[in-house]
């Protein structure tokens, strides 16, 4: 097995047993990415000398013994709205062009500090605002699993990364099932932590009740490997949360007889595709067998959460996005009298469609007259489905279901018909409105296209859901798929 | 009609920016002046990705304001955005407070306007709440719309700010004066403030409407900008008032508007209506948890208050038996009592005599030098140090009048003073003696008046002996000396 392929656990031990040199494992990342990123098309940027003269640093500093953990010297790809400083951070949009942050964002200081070398930037739809990465200003990213594909979205360039072996692991942010719903299209593990338990500071926001960062990996070990990097707090986001961080991988392995999981029936309605659902009530039956209860259970406001989420969503949006006004960094309008027309002209060439989409029914919901029949409405659908689960997780350890109601759509397929492209997030969003912790990974195939499976818990249950997940993985005995990287599985595969 | 037949309603809204070392809403520094953009980080300046995190003292000295003006703290606040687009606004947002401010329910109390029957006016306090400061543009012309480019500095942007917005209770434009005075002195005491309207630190708006004397309903308000010091705000609303009454009186309505003073003029114009102002769209920041103050929070602050000025007149007037009217014009000024308190502090004297002296001779120096009393260059040691040398009959009263002048302009130390200028009091009876005779011989015609029995001469004799010795003898033992020698 090429180096590229194995597991991050299992370069960490190569690492640390001198097998294999972190310069070496760059260079076939790097050259990975070389041969294969001109069809993916999953970095917008890629940190040649930086990835190389860190991986250097980290085997020198391995040879003396001051490596700053044993993951130091593994790459790592990070989503293009994460800060990174001295390198172009452009959330692939327009507007950012150019702008090259002074800061890392939290989560990349911490990648860092353990010794990771961030080696790219990854593609995402514009301002993480999409569901199949096909909103990117900058480059269309396709599905390793069938190039004709999209990869999900917005965390598309990330997922498809992995998928793709042009890195062992990434870092993706999840508004609304950005991590997840890409993850579960290219067929790996993406969690979107509980609200607050991963700093916020320097991702760019979206939806700021609603953003978490979370890790894409090939399997569910690594999955909790990243997540301990990740998450903790920093005092510079005022909603994380100061708590223990537990060895999410030390726990791995553990019994999972006698956890009760719920099958919450409105996520197995109309909508989904009945090739999903088999796959995801086959996982039941498979974890059934290992010694959980399963049994059926409803939360009746799932039915509102998509509406109330890109409601929220978009207001916040609406909001966030108003300092993209040309006055102090990024894309400034050429031709403008006075401010008033800097701002629109600037605004009018630096945002793409769906963002305006978003603005303007961000800007329609808080406006007066509006709020309380849209923005308010939907505050109270939110904190009603935080009863729903509240409720539910009285019983349940965990909840299961399909991670997004269909396998990769063709590119160019729902593009023009935003109803039928936000219906893709309405198995994850429901996670976000809650703030509680979600992981997708892979439970079937169908057509050559990999199915996703969905666990839900509580807030802070990262632990258990992980535990769930592996075991199942481990029945499954999934993770040993590759995705092709072929040109040849074009459409035919989709009959 | 004249305006006298109408009542005058005001309602004011203040800005005061708070006294905190940094901003509200990150670590950047607040002081005034610096290069521009030399107080600004990626959090101020509204960077991708960045976050606000709540300034602690700023909430503190939100809750300590609210406490003295007598508002109710509330237990859970929270931060709203308000927004639009400015290019001094880098969010595109600010932080504020709509539905759920810190501070509600307080009162001011003013001396009422007398032509309205004096008295007392408790004026409400609605609300006062936190929010943040936007930047600064400079215009390479003289304003916005006539310049080719403006420059933005935002080293004040993200300083915290409270807004303390009153009731419609203010009566008349004086009213409103006496408001923002003893507003100002309240901030002062408290030390949130510096309430300096010349920099900018305090500002106010005033909303102002004309009803009918006895009728209830309110009349329709108009919205006073652009004052730029409390005597301002006097003229403008003074004005105003007097535009809508002319009005009203000739049967047309006051529409609804905002209007800015110009000073130049000494009239307000006409800037805008209120049906054309902007949809801030409110929402509540998600950023930012909310505002959580417990009961023990609000006690531990109350008791961080420090003496209030009735409290501090009350004292001096039962305690240092000091005037009324002086103990009041002390208290006025927050400097000038801190600096009154300083003196009694390190003088053993009586506190009378701290307040004759400050009242006197350095509030007449200040007064004609037009400085503040902060700049004052004799230290309240030194000060004391003064008195010491009259207590001790080292310097008489009125030579110590020139030895204050003298450290009021360098600052040096009395006693320097006197041993420089050889200012000391010549009490030994050898050395007045001799002067006692010169003056004798040349004012024989004196001595016959007192021999002849008019004993009133003997003060012009004192004189004499002062002008001789440049006012520096001791009066009481020279009149001694020269009643032995005359025999009386």
């Amino acid at each position: 097995m090429d180096v590229i392929d194995r597991p991050l656990y299992e370069l960490a031990r190569l690492l640390e047993s001198g097998e294999v040199s972190a310069e070496e494992l760059a260079v076939e990342f790097l050259s990975r990415i070389d041969k294969v990123d001109g069809i993916v098309g999953a970095f917008v940027t890629v940190d040649r000398e930086g990835t190389l003269s860190g991986a250097r640093m980290a085997d020198k500093a391995r040879r003396a013994g001051e490596a700053p953990s044993h993951l130091a010297g593994i790459p790592i790809a990070v989503k293009d709205n994460m800060c990174t400083r001295g390198i172009e951070t452009t959330c692939s949009s327009k507007m950012l062009r150019g702008f090259v942050p002074p800061y890392d964002a939290h989560v990349v200081e911490r990648v860092k500090a353990a010794g990771m070398l961030v080696i790219g930037k990854t593609n995402l739809d514009e301002f993480a605002m999409g569901s199949s990465t096909e909103n990117s200003a900058l480059r269309v990213t396709r599905n390793p699993w069938n190039l004709q594909r999209v990869p999900g979205g917005s965390s598309g360039g990330s997922a498809a990364a992995v998928a793709a072996s042009e890195a062992p692991a990434a870092l993706g942010s999840d508004t609304g099932g950005s991590v997840r719903v890409p993850a579960s299209y290219c067929g790996i593990v993406g969690m979107k932590p509980t609200y607050g338990l991963v700093s916020r500071y320097g991702v760019v926001a979206y939806a700021s009740s609603l953003d978490q960062v979370g890790p894409l990996a090939a399997n569910v070990r690594d999955c909790a490997i990243m997540l301990r990097v990740i998450a903790g707090h920093d005092p510079r986001d005022s909603m994380s949360i100061d708590a223990e961080i537990p060895d999410y991988e030390a726990q791995l392995g553990r019994d999972i007889a006698g956890k009760v999981i719920g099958l919450p029936k409105e996520y197995f309605a109309e909508g989904i595709e009945p090739g999903v659902r088999d796959a995801v009530l086959e996982a039941a039956k498979q974890l059934s067998k290992l010694g959980v209860e399963v049994e059926e259970v409803s939360l009746p406001t799932v039915e509102y959460a998509l509406a109330a989420y890109y409601i929220i969503a978009s207001s916040e949006a609406s909001s966030n996005l108003a300092r993209f006004d040309g006055v102090r960094y990024g894309h400034r309008a050429e031709g403008a009298v006075d401010s008033v027309s800097m701002f629109m002209k600037t605004r009018a060439e630096g945002f793409g469609p769906e963002v305006k989409r978003r603005i303007m029914m961000g800007t329609y919901s808080l406006s007066a007259g509006y709020y309380d029949a849209y923005y308010k409405k939907a505050s109270q659908v939110r904190s009603t489905l935080k009863s729903d689960f509240d409720r539910v997780f009285e019983r349940c350890d965990a909840l299961l279901t399909p991670t997004a109601p269909t396998t990769a759509f063709p590119i160019g397929e729902r593009i023009d018909d935003p109803m039928s492209m936000y219906m893709s997030d309405v198995c994850t969003v429901t996670a976000n409105l809650a703030g509680i912790p979600g992981i997708s990974l892979p439970c079937g195939w169908q057509d050559g296209l990999p199915i996703g499976m969905q666990l839900l818990g509580k807030r802070f249950s990262e632990a258990t859901l992980l535990q769930l997940a592996y075991a199942y993985e481990q029945a499954a005995g999934y993770p040993s798929r590759k995705a092709p990287v072929t040109k040849d599985r074009g459409c035919c595969s989709c009959h | 009609m004249p305006l006298t037949d109408y009542e005058i309603v005001i309602g004011l809204e203040v800005h005061a920016e708070l006294k905190t070392e940094s901003k509200a809403f990150c670590g950047c520094s607040t002081k005034f002046g610096g290069r521009p953009n030399s107080h600004v980080c990626p959090v101020c300046l509204g960077l991708p990705g960045v976050l606000p995190v709540l300034n602690r003292k700023a909430l503190e000295y939100a809750i300590l304001a609210g406490l003295a003006l007598n508002c109710r703290i509330a237990e859970r606040s929270r931060f709203d955005r308000k927004q639009y687009f400015y290019p001094d606004l880098p969010k595109a947002y600010q932080i504020s407070q709509l539905d759920f401010p810190i501070c509600s329910n307080g009162s001011i109390d003013i001396p009422a306007d007398e032509e309205l029957g004096g008295g007392t006016r408790r004026v409400g306090i609605t609300r006062v709440h936190l929010e943040e400061e936007a930047g600064k543009l400079v215009h390479s012309g003289s304003g916005i719309l006539d310049s080719e480019y403006s420059l933005a500095d935002y080293n004040r942007g993200g300083i915290p700010l409270i807004e303390i917005v009153s009731e419609p209770d203010i009566r008349s434009p004086l009213e409103a004066r006496r408001y923002l005075e003893q507003l100002k002195l309240l901030l002062q005491y408290t030390g949130v403030s510096d309430c300096k309207m010349e920099e900018g630190s305090l500002r106010c708006d005033a909303n102002i409407s004309l009803r009918r004397k006895g009728e209830s309903k309110l009349g329709v308000r108009c919205e006073i900008k652009n004052m730029n010091s409390f005597k301002a705000v006097e003229a403008a609303l003074q004005q105003e008032a007097e535009r809508q009454a002319e009005l009203l009186d000739s049967g047309e309505p006051v529409i609804s508007q905002t209007r800015a003073w110009d000073e130049a003029t000494g009239t307000t114009v006409f800037m805008r209506t209120k049906e054309t102002s902007s949809d801030y769209r409110y929402f509540p920041d998600p950023d930012l948890a909310p505002i959580v103050v417990t009961a023990d929070m609000v006690e531990e602050i109350r008791r961080r208050l420090p003496e209030m000025p009735d409290e501090k007149r009350r004292r001096y007037v039962n305690e240092f038996q000091i005037p009324e009217y002086d103990a009041s014009l002390i208290c006025g000024s927050k400097p000038l009592a801190d600096y009154f308190d300083s003196v009694v502090a390190v003088y053993e004297g009586s506190p009378k005599t701290v307040a004759n002296w400050v009242m006197g001779e350095l509030l007449r120096l200040v007064n004609q030098e037009k400085i503040e009393v902060e700049s004052v260059r004799i230290t309240p040691r030194q000060f004391a140090a003064l008195l010491r040398l009259v207590d001790e009959g080292v310097i008489s009263g009125s030579i110590a009048k020139t030895v204050f002048e003298e450290m009021f302009a360098t600052g040096e130390d009395p006693d320097k003073i006197v041993a420089r200028k050889g200012l000391k009091q010549i009490s030994d009876a050898g050395e007045l003696a001799s002067i006692i005779d010169r003056v004798l011989a040349a004012n024989s015609q004196a001595v016959e008046s007192i021999k002849s029995g008019n004993q009133k001469a003997v003060g012009f004799l004192v004189g004499q002996v002062m002008k001789e010795t440049h006012g520096k003898a001791n009066p009481q033992i020279v009149n001694k000396l020269l009643k032995e020698r005359l025999g009386l």
